[in-house]
């Protein structure tokens, strides 16, 4: 005790002399996968969201933004019990994160009503920006349909006329193929069949592959991510369909996370997504340098969206001063210059609008796979989708 | 044709890994009277523990080697600290005090190796397809099937020719009996149950190039194989053999027919068996 005291004195001290400050605490509840099936996402996000906060904090001045993390240990139930401790004990001004659709989909209701500004950093759910969006849920990250809609067209543009697709049994997997197919067969292209295997019960994807080459079909959409990606491209190489049946993905299949797992079979996959780890652009060189001092390893797209989501909340509290009404009028007038290159809130829906990228996996000279950028399907925007915000 | 000689191929293979992972399983409850869940955990084991040899020493027959044999060592301290003590305390506390042991591994794998799926390649030698009919297969997974064979083959000939495998057969039958004869039972179970940790290991290590490392491997495995060591029939090697292939089959060409039929195939497999022949269709004991 009497070695604390000489500590206790001195902070006394320094508090009464600081007196009586007009800098402002935001507090910031970020909600995140950090064990279960998506723990890797949730620190990757995390990771991006502390470096945002370190690159754009400056814009709050003398104001202030403190971090408070949560669990939702992917779970929808636990997800919406962590929600509301951080409104209603921790009196949180924004809430960020959200990597599951099912854990958006559980706590959308009560962040409507409780009126606290959410920015969604992961989750895709074409509904949360469709007919359950919300004004006070803005996503930063991307929808699925935004994603895989580009790369039906680039396909049927490419002159592909038939192609088969492959994802897994879940909302995410069906919207994907949904939205590719849309896209596809309105430009002439025709879907064979569509293949949707048991989530979280396939490792092997033998069966569904050689069932897919027996089509004949010209080439092979596919949606899957994590460990099921890693199995999935590494059978599709193993038997031999990169010569007979060409892979186009949605890029999480072939993401930085993941990618050096999967190593030479990804080598020819043509993907889509919002971002490329190898845009040369001053901001994406600025965030990849500084991701890779700090955690000695390339930024993925997980990243961008945890950096981008605390660019969005900074610039959003410093023109509201936090009043949530505010936050989000400014949420949706701002537009930012990411890594990912420029986007906004597009206010008809609160969904983001930005780039998708359309590249292929390639080797560099020094053997390292990089992505080398085929197309860009500039100012993508998802239909309003029975959502009326801007009216 | 060809397409049908494929799928049985996927079938077989799937069969193969399955067998590698159950056998052990179903020895050991044969033997010992013992449910252990934590099975699927040595399975997962094998796979990390041959990535951690590969990256050491970069060569795969090492890997394939010492992931089995690394894999014993955390099987005997699961024997020493839980098997051994719950031999007597009833199927109901096994399978819980297992389970436990089984997510405690899920959570070690992930603390030791990570959250983010490891790669284990195709070793090289073996990296190539052949043309069956006009269609390219990995040798790879032709070399599973010849693996699981072979391993069925060995395993047979040490049950069936051997003093050993007799002192096993003998103890699967009637315990009592075979250690009132001799047999030195307090050996024999560790003995017995460290190999088939072993060959879960091996199941793992084997089954890493084609699918992903990852921390929940192991549970992944143990439904497909506890279904094999039912169906198959308790503590016999011909049983578990022939409850893989059945599962393989049905779970492959379910499929086949339809992405959701997969899981109900080898259920409805599982409930005609357990309703016709509820003691498995070649049981050790009969």
């Amino acid at each position: 005790m009497r070695a604390l005291l000489p500590a206790v004195v001195s902070v006394a001290v320094s508090v009464l002399l600081a007196g009586p400050s007009s800098a402002r605490e935001y507090r910031v509840g970020l909600l995140l996968p950090y064990s279960g099936v998506y723990a890797a996402l949730g620190e990757e996000i995390e990771a991006g969201f502390r470096l945002g906060l370190e690159h754009f904090g400056d814009v709050l001045g003398e104001d202030t933004v403190t971090v408070l993390k949560e669990d939702t240990e992917v779970k929808p139930p636990v997800g919406l019990v962590k929600t509301k401790k951080l409104v209603l004990q921790d009196r949180v001004d924004v809430l960020a994160g959200i990597v599951s659709s099912g854990v958006l989909a559980a706590v959308r209701d009560f962040v409507h009503s409780a009126k606290v500004p959410l920015v969604v950093a992961n989750a895709g759910n074409v509904e949360a920006t469709g007919p359950k969006c919300s004004r006070y849920i803005v996503r930063v990250s991307f929808s699925n349909a935004q994603i895989a809609r580009p790369m039906g067209r680039y396909m049927a543009e490419t002159g592909i006329r038939t192609a088969v697709a492959m994802a897994p049994d879940y909302a995410a997997g069906h919207q994907h193929v949904e939205a590719m197919q849309a896209a596809f067969e309105s430009g002439g292209g025709r879907m064979l069949a569509a293949t949707y295997t048991p989530f979280g019960r396939t490792q092997d994807f033998a069966p569904y592959l050689t069932q897919a080459q027996a089509t004949g079909a010209e080439a092979l959409f596919a949606f899957y991510a994590g460990s099921e990606a890693i199995a999935f491209i590494k059978q599709y190489a193993a038997f031999g369909l990169r010569g007979t049946l060409p892979l186009y993905a949605a890029g999480y299949l072939n993401s930085r996370l993941t990618l050096d797992a999967i190593g030479d079979a990804a080598v020819g996959s043509i993907n889509s997504l919002h971002y490329v780890t190898t845009l040369d652009t001053p901001e994406n060189r600025r965030f990849q340098q500084a991701f890779r001092e700090r955690h000695g390893r390339i930024a993925s797209e997980y990243a961008v969206q945890g950096y981008d989501a605390a660019h969005l909340i900074v610039e959003a509290l410093a023109r509201s001063k936090g009043d949530p009404e505010a936050f989000v009028d400014a949420a949706r007038e701002v537009r930012f210059a990411s890594p990912r290159g420029p986007w906004y809130i597009d206010p008809a829906t609160n969904n983001i609008v930005q780039n998708i990228y359309i590249y292929e996996i390639v080797k560099d000279a020094t053997g390292q796979l990089v992505e080398k950028i085929l197309k860009v399907y500039e100012e993508e925007r998802d239909p309003p989708n029975g959502c009326d915000l801007a009216g | 044709m060809s397409y049908w000689i494929v799928q049985l191929l996927n079938a077989v293979q799937a069969s193969m890994l399955l067998f590698l992972v159950a056998v052990g399983l179903g020895v050991v409850f044969g033997l010992m009277n013992v449910v252990n869940l934590a099975h699927g955990a040595f399975y997962a084991f094998g796979a990390y523990l041959g990535w951690t040899v590969l990256q050491a020493t970069g060569s795969f027959p090492l890997a394939f080697l010492l992931a089995p044999a690394l894999t014993g060592l955390p099987g005997l301290a699961v024997y020493a600290l839980a098997v051994a003590r719950m031999q007597r305390a009833g199927h109901l506390a096994q399978v819980i005090a297992t389970l436990g042991l089984l997510f405690v591994s899920v959570e070690a794998l992930r603390a030791l190796w990570g959250d983010i799926p490891l790669e284990f390649p195709v070793p090289p030698a073996l990296a190539g397809s052949v043309d069956i009919l006009g269609t390219p297969y990995p040798v790879y997974r032709l070399s599973v099937v010849a693996l699981g064979l072979a391993v069925a083959a060995l395993l047979w000939l040490v049950l069936s020719r051997t003093i050993a495998g007799a002192m096993v057969r003998a103890a699967v039958d009637n315990v009592e009996m075979a250690a009132a004869l001799g047999v030195r039972t307090g050996l024999l179970f560790p003995v017995v149950f460290v190999l088939g940790c072993a060959l879960a290991g091996l199941g793992g290590v084997v089954a890493a190039p084609l699918l992903s490392v990852h921390p929940g491997m192991g549970v992944e495995v143990l439904v497909p194989a506890l279904v094999v060591v039912v169906v198959g029939g308790l503590g016999s090697l011909q049983g578990t053999l022939v409850g893989a292939l059945l599962v393989g089959l049905a779970d492959t060409f379910g499929a086949v027919m339809g992405p959701q039929l997969s899981g109900a195939a080898v259920y409805a497999l599982l409930a005609a068996v357990l309703v016709l022949r509820p003691g498995g269709l070649l049981p050790a004991r009969s």
